[in-house]
């Protein structure tokens, strides 16, 4: 790509371009369209959807790739007009760019982080707009899934409340204001080796990053570079150093696993890689066609979580005797000394068959130690998966994937008590929101005043950003140059997908203000890291196949076998006494984790996995503990009326909450989400829910005992999606039943439904004959994570409505998880079922609207036309799924300009007084529909995904031709297992289930 | 003609449906002088007053609903139907009682509708007009609301003639038309009169126009007697199939607790028990502010007692009916429906409309009851709330609990429902006492048929 004419074009289109444009608004577009790495970038961002890089390299000329650039530059160009509307800056195209082509969407390879831990993904850009977020096939964390958090990263973008402006003390300035002053003071701390210079950042496991850091750790010895992540693994971290000596990170292959231990490990739906567990633990679980074998799964835990509703036998444990669960467990398998009875008699009575189970699979057992539970227990696990032989089978462990794996707490506290004696001259804090999250005992509001200068680089001007004289904005990792490593050490570069929007930088451009051509830009900065990192030949090629392929070939860490150091595992267990106390758990949030993602409408809205609690938190215990406190019958009709409060007391601070009774929570425990109660998130967050960061403390960052609690005066109005719902036994809607007993006999799992035969009636079936779409969602695989919902969401433009709207039954998904239970409150079965529009043969939504605005496609589609929608909402009252969603007020925003970048433009954006309902993503049918006609042959099985189909992690999903027998989806509605959910009304519905299987220990009873 | 003179009739006997002592005159006397001559009483300023105020608040809902939208009912997942529907069912029913007086009544030569045929019709009428607003206002989208009628459209697109609310469509506006025919055929002799009558010029004038030139020749009358005749012919199928196709909305959706054979008379029995409820709790003010006691007697009152008994009976027995369809059919959801009805979040209302709708009623067994105006106004107004509590039951509990459990959710009826709904009734009496001012609310001509004069001669003279 570096041929000589090519050059020359480029010149030529730089200087014409130069002549046209202002200077300013240059600045960022030159850095890219000066250097041949803008041509390389426009090249290799036409990803494999569009065009092959590597055919093209082959056929290029100077003329083809001319064009390219100038077409992509005046899409850039255009693009800044959208958002900033320039008059000077629109121009049309002359000729339209070759893989530009109005309406469709090319998608580039990027990666979205959590708690610094890549997960590669794939953007959807319209015209230069990001719209929505997919997992990268080819990135080792995601494999084309992706969780809510992701989906939801496209909102924050264009959320309206991000920081826009830089400001010192409330005034406007520039970044070169800052930089001059940052210069300034650094000039006067090269003295003393930049003692007064503190970094505050999350964790960093960007390499470029972890190099600036380095690079400035090198002009300013005495400076210090501290972390602090809220919801990282820091136990994991302790745990590590406690059972090697060093800190090794630990990941799973849980494909390989026959029996697995979740010692409160939620990793099917959060922490690290999870998408990919749960995509390794749902095809061990799929049985189908010749497979009859299905993997064991053990969760002992304090609170349900996706994990747990997976279980095969699942135990409710306080967090805290989790401990002594690993010890009970570690002794029974000779890896600790120490008593192999407990009190507990639940305990008892799985041990002696876990552990014969576990024996049974050595090399094919995984104990996963939960990234809340004390280092004691990641040590116990490490031990435990040692002996078991499962290292280099299931378990694997490579050095820390962190840029720098230290102590987070000890990190903070050392930056506290130099803040406390005054030897804080510039604190930079990039990212995070340490004055709302860290550890309440720090209290980080006041100290941080202690420094002279304080900048907080960061989307949101939130807690951390008041007490700070600069307020700096943060470019989103969608607008911005960066890289970062998965949970294996892979590393993806991230590549911007627009121009920020503000006037936003990222954390690298801040760091290199420290540095050497402090203006240097984000390309420059991690390109000429990789760069001067890179040994072959060719960088340029390596370069863009890394940028575009969206993972870094051969970056994964290499495995290692460190041994166990023995000693450390001899420590007998302390036992855990509750003492006519309760436990107090704190978690990060399955939906807006540890308050980072507190204003995304969409997150907030997600009903959260099992509880379906909704814009809030709550104290969620056990139903008998709340019974013991005097509340659980005021909690029964949480849904309509307001739930009790209580007042929360631990170690002298209090903390009032409204009570969530939840069945399968551990007696005793009270586990509080974190990230509610912000004071300054925006529009959508600030004031939702109350904020457990009052009680948390740096002892006991995840669980401790002796919370008090106690009835207070009030209630509380919580918006939840879904009532608790028994299943009841003579409905059939949710299937479920045991591995041996279906493969005894299959229709086992049916026993007792109806479902009427097609030939009952005497008129002659409707004939599909084109396509026939149909969907396939099994039971078995979904864990319930609720990706799919927000999926769904950023797919079709789905409207969110406030907690007011979504407690008058009036939240907006097309597609749900329900959750069901079955046996006992203490410990229940906990089925999810994900609900999107069956579109039913005979629907009975079609015959019942008075202006046909719903009916029947030729492809067996249940169509909603909105324009001729008049809102009687009839079908809503017929549709026995109760999947049609009404706008009951003009829910979606029109006038916001930052959200009108956002929408799909394949779907229709819905005005008030129209239904709604899912399409099976009928905007992806027909793109794909077109393409295999203007290439004409059939559409290829696997080639539309319904958005929800494609985030699935768990493949839980699957869409597809019904006609085509050969077909994914036909195979699976060919299975035994399949069934139609309230098939006995002879609504005939295309999308189908197929039931849940449980693989119990024979030799444990429940 | 007539003097400002009180008309002194006897009370009238016990089954008497007119007083002995009037005569043609009086007659006319006593029903023009309300609209024409007599001081407007001071219980026609309060009840048009309140019936204004409350019109007023409708039109405040109104105008909040068209600039805001459906979202300020209580309406949500999974009760899409709430107050509205409710409503229009329910003021559909009152109306039908007024047709049914004015046309089955009429065929059936029973000559004591005569006296409260024409004011049961102008209920019909404006109980019409109050249902024909939530089927339109309930809208998402009440300005495409012509959609729902076949008309010929660049798209050529018809209404869905499958849905029940396109016959809902037809059945409702044929009703109210064929309703306003009626009425206002049975009027023009009357307008006639009151034209001859007035000495308001301006009243003349108006009075002139809508009498469209009666003046009571033989070949009118005539003339009149057929299209009367016709017209009852043409309301009476209208008494039955209308609430049948209303019903309709309810019996083919797959709603459990909605899908049923035997809604249709379930549906027009309440709505005579209902409409003959609202004639009671009309009549009894009425005709004691005026003093008409002579004209609509005691007599008028117990029968319409007892037809509200006998449909109260019907009504019972398809409550009855449909427990029984429930537990007998062996259909879960249908099993389930019921019981939550009886045992759910709405147990309560069930419960007050089987005390309002079937054991209230049958305190109208005695005969005292049935001859105590007081009495028997209470317990119209008591059959009046039943009523709207069944469709209520009807419609929002089933709803409720339908068949997946994860959706269910309770319908709770905000300020702006109850304003919707209070309004109607406002509307409904503003229109009401508009109508007992301007027009005579007694048929002058049919009562002056009941006077043993009028059967005297076998020749047909009048």
């Amino acid at each position: 790509m570096s041929d000589s004419p090519k050059h020359l074009d480029l010149a030529g289109a730089r200087a014409r371009l130069e002549g046209k444009r202002g200077r300013e608004f240059w600045r960022n577009l030159e850095d890219l369209a000066a250097t041949p790495e803008f041509e390389d970038l426009l090249q290799r961002e036409f990803p494999r959807q569009a065009i092959g890089w590597a055919d093209d390299e082959n056929e290029v000329d100077g003329r083809r790739n001319f064009l390219k650039m100038m077409g992509a530059s005046l899409a850039l160009a255009g693009l800044t007009a959208c958002t900033r509307q320039p008059t000077e800056h629109i121009m049309p195209y002359v000729r339209q760019p070759e893989d530009l082509i109005p309406g469709k969407p090319l998608f580039y390879a990027t990666a979205t982080t959590l708690g610094g831990v890549a997960n590669g993904v794939l953007v959807e850009s319209h015209e230069g707009r990001p719209t929505k977020v997919e997992g990268n096939p080819e990135h080792p964390a995601t494999l084309g899934a992706l969780d809510a958090f992701g989906q939801a990263s496209v909102l924050q973008l264009y959320d309206p409340d991000r920081s826009r402006t830089l400001y010192q003390d409330g005034e406007i300035r520039s970044w070169a204001d800052f930089l001059g002053m940052l210069r300034g003071l650094i000039e006067q701390q090269r003295a003393s080796g930049g003692a007064g210079i503190r970094i505050l950042t999350e964790t960093v496991t960007s390499p470029a990053m972890a190099d600036q850091l380095a690079a400035i750790q090198k002009l300013f010895p005495a400076s210090k570079w501290h972390q602090w992540e809220p919801a990282g693994p820091h136990s994991a971290r302790t745990g590590a150093m406690l059972a090697f000596g060093q800190p090794v990170h630990t990941y799973y292959n849980v494909s390989n696993a026959n029996v697995i231990v979740s010692l409160d490990a939620d990793f099917l739906a959060s922490g690290e890689a999870s998408l990919r567990y749960a995509r390794q633990f749902a095809a061990r679980r799929r049985v189908e066609g010749a497979n009859t074998t299905m993997n064991r799964l053990y969760v002992v835990e304090p609170m349900p979580t996706p994990t747990g509703s997976k279980a095969d036998h699942r135990l409710p444990l306080r967090a805290g005797d989790v401990e002594e669960f690993a010890w009970l467990l570690a002794a029974g398998l000779g890896v600790a000394q120490g008593p192999k009875q407990s009190d507990n008699g639940d305990i008892n009575k799985w041990m002696g068959g876990l552990v014969k189970d576990l024996m049974h699979n050595q090399g094919a057992s995984l104990v996963i130690a939960g990234e809340f539970q004390p280092p004691i227990v990641h040590a116990l696990a490490h031990a435990m998966n040692a002996k078991l032989g499962n290292v280099g089978k299931t378990v694997f462990s490579t050095d820390s994937i962190e840029a720098s794996p230290v102590d987070h707490v000890a990190s903070l506290e050392d930056l506290v008590s130099d803040l406390d004696s005054g030897a804080v001259d510039l604190l930079l804090i990039l990212g995070g929101n340490p004055v709302f999250n860290a550890p309440v005992e720090l209290g980080l509001a006041d100290r941080i005043e202690k420094a002279r200068v304080r900048a907080h680089l960061s989307l949101y001007e939130d807690e951390t950003t008041a007490v700070c004289q600069w307020s700096l904005p943060e470019a989103h990792y969608l607008e911005s140059w960066g890289d970062a490593r998965a949970f294996d050490g892979s590393v993806t570069i991230q590549q911007p997908l627009i121009q920020p929007l503000y006037d936003g930088r990222s954390a690298y451009q801040v760091l290199q203000m420290f540095l050497e051509a402090p203006e240097m830009g984000g390309h420059e900065i991690v390109k000429g890291y990789w760069a001067a990192q890179h040994n072959g030949a060719d960088f340029e090629s390596w370069w863009r196949r890394a940028v575009h392929d969206g993972v870094v070939a051969g970056s994964a860490l290499p495995t290692k076998t460190p041994a166990i150091n023995g000693a450390a595992l001899a420590t007998p267990a302390h036992k855990y006494r509750l003492e006519g106390k309760l436990e107090i758990v704190f978690r990060p949030d399955p939906t807006i984790y540890d308050g980072r993602f507190a204003n995304l409408g969409w997150l907030q809205e997600l009903p959260k996995p099992i509880t379906k609690i909704t814009w809030d938190n709550a104290a969620i215990m056990s139903p008998a503990t709340a019974n013991q406190l005097g509340v659980y019958k005021e909690t029964l009709n949480a849904g309509y009326d307001g739930v009790p409060m209580v007042e929360l007391t631990y170690q002298g601070r209090t903390l009032r909450a409204p009570v969530w009774a939840q069945p399968g929570c551990a007696d005793g425990s009270v586990t509080v989400h974190l990230g509610y109660g912000r004071t300054k998130a925006g529009r959508a967050g600030t004031g939702a829910g109350f904020n457990p960061y009052g009680l948390r403390t740096a002892k006991a960052l995840w669980n401790d005992t002796g919370l008090a609690a106690k009835k207070t005066a009030g209630s509380y109005l919580l918006a939840t999606t879904q009532n608790e719902h028994a299943l009841d036994p003579k409905r059939h809607i949710v299937r479920a039943g045991d591995l041996a007993d279906y493969l005894k006999n299959p229709a086992s799992v049916h026993e007792g439904a109806e479902d009427p035969p097609p030939a009952l009636t005497i008129y002659p079936g409707w004939s599909y004959p084109g396509h026939a779409w149909g969907m396939a969602i099994d039971l078995n695989a979904c864990t319930g994570c609720s990706a799919c919902v927000v999926a769904c969401q950023a797919e079709n433009n789905i409207a969110v409505v406030g907690k007011d709207q979504v407690r008058r039954g009036r939240a907006m998904h097309w597609l749900r998880v329900d959750s069901y239970y079955s046996g006992s409150p203490h410990d229940p079965e906990i089925y999810n079922q994900p609900v999107p529009c069956q579109q039913c043969e005979n629907a009975p939504c079609e015959l019942v609207c008075p202006v046909q605005a719903t009916t029947h496609s030729a492809e067996g589609l249940n169509d909603m036309v909105y324009n001729r929608c008049v809102g009687t909402r009839y079908c809503s009252n017929n549709c026995p799924y109760k999947v049609r969603r009404f706008n009951f007020y003009l829910f979606s925003d029109f006038e916001t300009p930052s959200l009108k970048l956002l929408r799909n433009p394949d779907v229709t954006v819905r005005s008030r007084g129209v239904m709604e309902k899912c399409t099976y993503c009928v905007q992806r049918i027909n793109s794909a529909k077109i393409d295999a006609e203007k290439q004409n042959r059939k559409v290829k099985d696997g080639e539309i995904q319904t958005a929800c189909q494609a985030t699935c992690p768990a493949e839980a999903i699957v869409f597809g031709d019904i006609n085509d027998p050969n077909s994914r989806v036909s195979q699976m509605k060919a299975e035994k297992r399949n069934y139609g959910m309230l098939a006995d009304l002879n609504t005939r519905p295309r999308t189908t289930y197929l039931a849940a299987l449980r693989n119990p220990n024979p030799e444990i009873e429940d | 003609m007539a003097d400002d003179q009180q008309i002194v009739v006897e009370k009238p006997a016990p089954g008497e449906i007119i007083a002995p002592g009037y005569t043609f005159s009086t007659i006319t006397d006593q029903i023009s002088s309300v609209v024409l001559t007599r001081k407007t009483p001071l219980f026609w300023f309060a009840a048009f007053g309140f019936g204004g105020s409350l019109l007023m608040l409708f039109l405040l809902a109104v105008t909040v609903l068209l600039a805001k939208g459906v979202g300020i009912w209580g309406i949500r997942t999974p009760v899409m139907w709430g107050f509205a529907i409710t409503n229009f069912v329910w003021w559909i029913g009152i109306g039908h009682a007024g047709t049914l007086i004015s046309a089955i009544l009429l065929l059936l030569n029973q000559s004591w509708r005569n006296s409260i045929n024409r004011f049961a019709e102008a209920m019909t009428l404006f109980a019409v007009a109050c249902a024909g607003m939530f089927p339109l206002l309930h809208m998402g989208r009440p300005w495409l609301f012509y959609w729902m009628m076949p008309y010929p459209n660049t798209m050529g697109i018809e209404p869905q003639f499958r849905s029940p609310l396109v016959w809902d469509v037809f059945a409702v506006s044929t009703y109210a038309t064929v309703s306003l025919l009626f009425w206002f055929v049975g009027l023009m002799p009357d307008l006639g009169t009151l034209r001859d009558r007035t000495k308001n010029p301006i009243g003349r004038a108006i009075y002139g126009i809508l009498a469209m030139g009666w003046r009571g020749s033989a070949r009118h009358w005539s003339v009149y007697e057929t299209a009367t005749l016709l017209l009852a012919g043409l309301a009476t199928p209208l008494v039955l199939s209308v609430h049948t196709v209303v019903s309709f909305d309810f019996t083919i959706a797959i709603v459990p607790g909605w899908h049923s054979t035997f809604f249709p008379p379930y549906f027009v029995a309440g709505a005579i028990y209902s409409g003959f409820a609202m004639v009671l709790a009309l009549a009894i003010p009425l005709r004691s502010v005026y003093g008409l006691q002579g004209l609509i007697t005691d007599k008028h009152l117990d029968n319409c007692g007892k037809i509200m008994l006998a449909t109260g009976w019907i009504v019972a027995y398809a409550y009855m009916l449909e427990l029984f369809g429930a537990w007998y059919g062996g259909n879960t959801y249908e099993q389930a429906a019921f019981w939550h009805r009886m045992t759910g979040p709405y147990a309560i209302q069930y419960w007050s409309l089987v005390a309002c709708n079937i054991v209230a009623p049958q305190f109208l067994w005695f005969k005292r009851v049935r001859s105590s105006p007081v009495l028997l106004f209470i317990a119209s107004i008591v059959v009046l709330v039943g009523m709207w509590l069944e469709r209520f039951m009807i419609i929002v509990s089933s709803l409720a609990q339908d068949f997946l459990p994860s959706s269910w959710g309770i319908f709770q009826a905000t300020r702006w429902d109850w304003a919707t709904y209070l309004g109607t009734i406002g509307l409904f009496l503003f229109l009401f006492f508009l109508f007992v001012r301007a027009l005579p609310m007694i048929s002058i001509f049919e009562v002056r048929t009941l006077l043993p004069q009028a059967k005297v001669s076998k020749e047909g003279k009048r």
